[in-house]
């Protein structure tokens, strides 16, 4: 294996990632898991969208739709729990499976109408049906409506392990994070993912060989929403509490900037972006009330100079590493 | 069914229409001639509304500070698009996005830090702050009304300007092929400059008028301007007309829907459940029609031509 700078990089922040509890617990600062578990989540989430927007060009500006879904799923199967005593609705399996049937009906739906059409009408579009899922939880009452549920206790998993403790949690975030990489990578990889990202570059060309490119996306867009909708499941656990702002707009915005400010396209640059962008959340609320003044110029500014993101620097990176070390070795 | 409720929810959504029409219309004549999808439009509509605020206090007249707030917004816009927004128009939508979200985040920062975090509240002017007797007795109030008319008469200038002028033509001109009106001497980058101008105006006019029957608030702009891309795909992005069909449309819908719909569902279900469901149900119609639409008719009612 050659370990060059990025290499390292990332490495270093998946076995960084691990040990945060380890860490936390040592230096008694366990704030720091629940933190970093919050990153875990929306790193699922964002690379999820990265297999619909990075590899297929797709800019879907509704993926927290899926968020709110894994959530309220997780949401009203406990309440239920609770107040009428039906135990198999606390229980995380079912909260996982509803969940995934749910997204994947939810993102058949949207992607059915939105995949017809091109470029800016779909990014119009799917903000537009987000908003309707976010007006949909909002309008509810029966559920929390404006205000929201709180949750008073955390998924059951048959006694398997109890997420009731933080660690847990966190391991369960991280095992799912593994797990969604891991699927990520093989799909793009497969000849279904050749076709997305063929299809990204040019779609008539795709076409012409003969790929419905359309079911092709429609798959792809189906995945990537069962996919983020696990990561609604775990968000929900996390906070224990669910209202309508975690389908919010801004939401889907924040998953994208994640993935640009990570790099497009690329495996861990979701990773990466997710936990860049709330350490910078946490670091500049730390300065200033108005942090969003700081953040707000400088995503305009990420957008125009700093293409590829942070893993496109380390790409960089790695390029001056390579000469340097043929040099030495010359 | 009360026929005059009716009617008052029908001038409503009329109302409602014209101030989505005055969005739309920016919204589209930026994306049909400069390619971008400028997600900060709602911004401006909020800046129209602040500017109003606070002009009104100055000047202690509505009308007046209307017309300040009206400049102001056009000088915001025209500022905004220097400072910012020029060097986006050939980059790809995912970038224009990310960075006019951007813009989002400041200005709704930048408002909260100016005028605080609550909302402001405009008084009516005491010349709109009646009603008026249409007929039948139907009384409707005079500021709505207002909102109606002057919504209308700057539909039919924009007619006027976009098919009777030159700079009309120019606009025409650049929505269809920018290299060519380029390549004929046109200062393309003054033009685009105009546009988003008249764009951000009629998006302060729609904040401005809006201000004294909505709360002036953070992130106003935002709720609006979600419906507001609804409106634009339904009448095809790029096209006034069609955002103008589409922006009535769509507020007639969205208004007597929401009020009507409690009663039309309690026709077939029982009632409780009727009260339960109706809102949830009416704040998707919309998106319902546009889903239909676009099953339909993928480009919208009415795709500009040469697009």
């Amino acid at each position: 294996m050659n370990w060059s700078p990025r290499t390292a990089f990332i490495t270093l922040l998946m076995i960084g990632l691990g040990a945060v509890p380890l860490i936390a617990d040592g230096i008694d600062e366990p704030f720091y898991t629940v933190m970093f578990s919050r990153m875990l989540i929306l790193s699922i989430g964002a690379v999820s969208l990265n297999l619909i927007l990075g590899y297929g060009g797709m800019v879907s500006f509704g993926h927290a739709v899926y968020l709110g879904i894994g959530s309220y799923m997780v949401g009203i199967g406990t309440i239920h729990a609770i107040e009428d005593g039906i135990e198999w609705m606390g229980n995380g399996f079912i909260h996982f499976a509803v969940s995934i049937v749910f997204s994947a009906l939810v993102g058949f739906v949207i992607g059915a109408i939105s995949l017809r059409t091109r470029g800016v009408y779909f990014i119009m579009i799917t903000l537009a049906f987000s908003q309707m899922f976010y007006f949909v939880a909002v309008g509810n009452e029966k559920y929390g409506g404006d205000d929201g549920l709180s949750l008073y206790m955390r998924s059951d998993f048959n006694g398997l392990f109890d997420i009731s403790n933080d660690n847990t949690l966190y391991y369960l975030n991280f095992v799912i994070l593994l797990a969604s990489l891991y699927v990520s990578h093989r799909i793009i990889n497969s000849r279904f993912g050749m076709m997305i990202r063929g299809a990204k570059s040019n779609e008539q060309r795709m076409a012409s060989i003969g790929f419905p490119v359309f079911r092709y996306r429609l798959t792809a867009f189906v995945i990537a929403g069962t996919i983020c909708g696990m990561a609604g499941v775990l968000s929900a656990n996390q906070t224990e509490f669910v209202n309508p702002s975690v389908m919010h707009w801004t939401r889907s915005g924040d998953l994208i900037i994640m993935i640009v400010l990570g790099g497009l396209g690329t495996l861990f640059g979701p990773v990466i972006g997710a936990v860049a962008f709330l350490f910078l959340e946490e670091f500049l609320s730390g300065i200033t009330e108005y942090w969003q003044l700081i953040f707000g110029p400088m995503l305009v500014l990420v957008v125009i100079f700093a293409r590829g993101g942070i893993d496109g620097m380390l790409v960089l990176l790695d390029g001056w590493w390579n000469r340097y070390s043929l040099k030495n070795k010359a | 069914m009360n026929w005059i409720l009716l009617l008052e929810q029908t001038l409503n959504g009329f109302q409602f229409g014209i101030l989505l029409f005055l969005l739309a219309a920016g919204l589209t004549l930026i994306f049909g001639i400069m390619d971008l999808i400028n997600l900060a439009h709602g911004s401006l509509y909020m800046m129209g509304a602040y500017f109003a605020a606070t002009f009104t206090q100055w000047t202690d007249s509505f009308l007046l500070g209307a017309m300040l707030a009206l400049l102001a917004s056009m000088l915001f816009g025209v500022i905004l698009e220097v400072i910012a927004l020029r060097t986006l128009y050939t980059r790809s939508h995912l970038d224009q996005v990310l960075a006019t979200f951007g813009l989002i985040l400041f200005l709704n920062e930048f408002v909260r830090l100016i005028w605080g975090p609550i909302g402001l509240d405009i008084p009516l002017p005491d010349v709109l702050n009646g009603s008026l007797e249409l007929f039948f007795g139907i009384r409707y109030p005079a500021f709505r009304l207002a909102i109606i008319v002057v919504g209308i008469a700057v539909a039919f200038l924009l007619y006027l300007l976009v098919s009777h002028t030159k700079i009309g033509m120019l606009i025409r001109a650049g929505a269809s092929n920018r290299q060519m009106v380029s390549a004929l001497g046109v200062n393309i980058n003054l033009l685009y400059t105009i546009v988003f101008g008249l764009g951000a105006a009629l998006a302060g006019l729609a904040g401005l008028m809006a201000a004294p029957i909505m709360t002036v608030e953070i992130g106003m702009g935002e709720g609006i301007l979600m419906i507001t891309f609804v409106v634009i795909v339904i009448g095809g992005v790029g096209s006034i007309r069609g955002a103008f069909v589409a922006a009535l449309l769509v507020g007639f819908i969205d208004t007597v829907g929401r009020s009507f719909l409690p009663d039309i569902l309690g026709l077939f279900v029982s009632n409780d459940f009727a009260d339960t469901a109706a809102p949830a149900i009416s704040s998707m119609l919309i998106y319902v029609l546009m889903a239909i639409i676009l099953a339909i008719r993928p480009q919208g009612l009415f795709p500009p031509k040469g697009a």
